[in-house]
């Protein structure tokens, strides 16, 4: 009964990190499409130096572990650009930059994956290379994105959770902190295990949703 | 139509040279037209003979070359100047190339909109226009997917004559669709032919190529080795290329034609 009472005290107080949660992952999430559509877009179709430039920064942030990005930044080179953006914003903007390194490889391969016909055929029309990337090439590469993104978003999700060494207060720090204090270790972490499980799943399914909704007619998704 | 055929020529294509990785694929090709000329260029795989298309429109830039709209040379540094020859030269190909994600109305209408600047409405007007030209008036909201191959390429060709072009550029149009289909696309472009679109074909369909063209043009290893009209080139005895070449595809194919599967 004691073990009930905890959880359902300190469930409100974990409810908040979980807002917290979910803003930081939106948010990250949202940075990493912005910046990683152009950069797949520029990967592919722009000349050599600027692709290759990315190719640097994609090296950079997938061979580093997220917590040490955080920490290089947050306490580093936040501190030293004189960037006063809390630790929510800090976590948005590390999980962001990370997020767009991973999502450009995936719209990459989606573009990649078009057949050369479709950019042929917007030039022949006349178009302008940036309009047909705009209106053929992302709009049919995006579709093809959408399983690969779900997978990012899973795993972006349960990387929040790192955030938590910088004292951002999401799920993770917010456990922690209660089940520091209250030493109900085991049900405190398994009812954050459940909160994570329920979020990944709600987005997932709403992916799918979105991903049956995209479907071009007439094509077949059963792989045969 | 004879009345034009003194004017000068609507485009010309001068002394294309092109290397694709290191080799050299077109060595001095040049091609002009004049209102209402059908030309066929014809030739073996590999030839350059899509090389040469995509040149025109330059869709590949050609390393050495002029092309000529009227009297005017294509800055084709220039991109507004690049766009504008695009648009006045259609190309229809031969993997028909729909944008996937649009349906046949949208298909038609993108670049009405993009290009043309015209509104949603007007766009879709137009379009079902040269839909029901090319005699898919019922299949506006059907997407590519969901269209027989002989469909997919009608569209392509209402795609482009939307655009107005002066002249059409179309490479084995016919070639990636089934036996039975080949007939109704063939009709679309012979009916344009007598409606004095210019037009410059790669094809193998000889028995059409002699009905429509005003001009052959063989290519072989990247030049156009002989060119002429088709009585000239493919009369009986003639012992040209030409001649050579189609006696050998009819007696490999019976009246069939080879369906070429490279890609371009
Ligand atoms: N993108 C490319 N890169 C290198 N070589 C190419 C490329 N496209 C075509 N070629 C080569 O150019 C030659 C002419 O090709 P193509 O113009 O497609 O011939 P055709 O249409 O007459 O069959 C071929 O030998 C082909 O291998
Ligand atoms: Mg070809």
């Amino acid at each position: 009964m004691h073990i009930l009472s905890t959880i359902i005290e300190a469930f409100p107080y974990i409810l908040q990190g979980t807002l917290v949660t979910v803003v930081l992952v939106a948010g990250a999430l949202t940075l990493g499409f912005c910046l990683g559509v152009p950069m797949a877009v520029t990967q592919v179709y722009a000349p050599r130096p600027f692709a290759m430039l990315l190719s640097f920064y994609v090296w950079f942030f997938r061979g580093v572990p997220v917590l040490l990005l955080l920490f290089l930044f947050y306490y580093g080179l936040f501190g030293l650009m004189g960037l006063e953006v809390g630790t929510i914003g800090a976590s948005c903007i590390v999980l962001g930059m990370t997020s767009a390194a991973y999502q450009s490889q995936i719209f990459r391969g989606s573009i990649q994956s078009l057949p050369a016909g479709q950019f042929k055929a917007g030039r022949a029309l006349g178009m302008t290379d940036l309009q047909t990337i705009r209106n053929v090439i992302l709009p049919q590469a995006l579709r093809l994105s959408i399983p690969g993104w779900s997978n990012e978003y899973s795993i972006l999700l349960k990387d929040s959770a790192m955030c938590f060494a910088l004292g951002t207060p999401e799920i993770m720090a917010r456990t922690h902190f209660v089940a520091s204090r209250t030493y109900e270790h085991l049900p405190l972490y398994i009812t954050a295990g459940l909160i994570y499980f329920a979020i990944t799943m709600a987005g997932v399914t709403l992916l799918r949703r979105l991903e049956r909704k995209a479907r071009i007619p007439g094509y077949s998704n059963s792989g045969m | 139509m004879n009345a034009h055929q003194n004017d000068t020529p609507i485009l010309r294509a001068e002394h294309f040279i092109k290397y694709l990785t290191g080799r050299k694929i077109l060595d001095d090709c040049s091609i002009s037209m004049r209102p209402g000329d059908v030309k066929v260029l014809i030739g073996p795989s590999g030839a350059g003979k899509s090389t040469f298309l995509q040149c025109i429109n330059c869709l590949l830039e050609p390393d050495q070359g002029e092309i000529w709209l009227g009297d005017h040379r294509v800055d084709v540094k220039n991109t507004k100047e690049l766009c504008d020859l695009r648009q006045r030269v259609g190309m229809i190909f031969q993997e028909f190339n729909l944008f996937d994600h649009l349906t046949a109305e949208n298909n038609v209408a993108l670049a009405l909109r993009k290009v043309r600047g015209m509104s949603r409405a007007d766009a879709l007007e137009r379009a079902h226009a040269e839909l029901a030209r090319v005699g898919l008036g019922d299949k506006a909201k059907l997407y590519p997917a969901q269209l027989s191959g002989g469909q997919k390429q009608r569209v392509a060709i209402a795609r482009a004559l939307a655009m107005d072009p002066t002249i059409l550029l179309l490479d084995e149009p016919t070639s990636a669709l089934d036996p039975e289909l080949v007939g109704e696309v063939l009709t679309v472009i012979r009916d344009l032919a007598a409606h004095g679109m210019p037009m410059i074909m790669v094809t193998h369909q000889m028995e059409f190529a002699r009905a429509v063209a005003t001009e052959i043009l063989f290519m072989e290893a990247g030049k156009v080795i002989e060119q002429g009209s088709p009585e000239e080139l493919l009369a009986p005895g003639a012992q040209t290329r030409t001649q050579n070449f189609c006696t050998r595809l009819h007696d490999l194919c019976g009246e069939s034609v080879p369906e070429e599967q490279e890609r371009n």
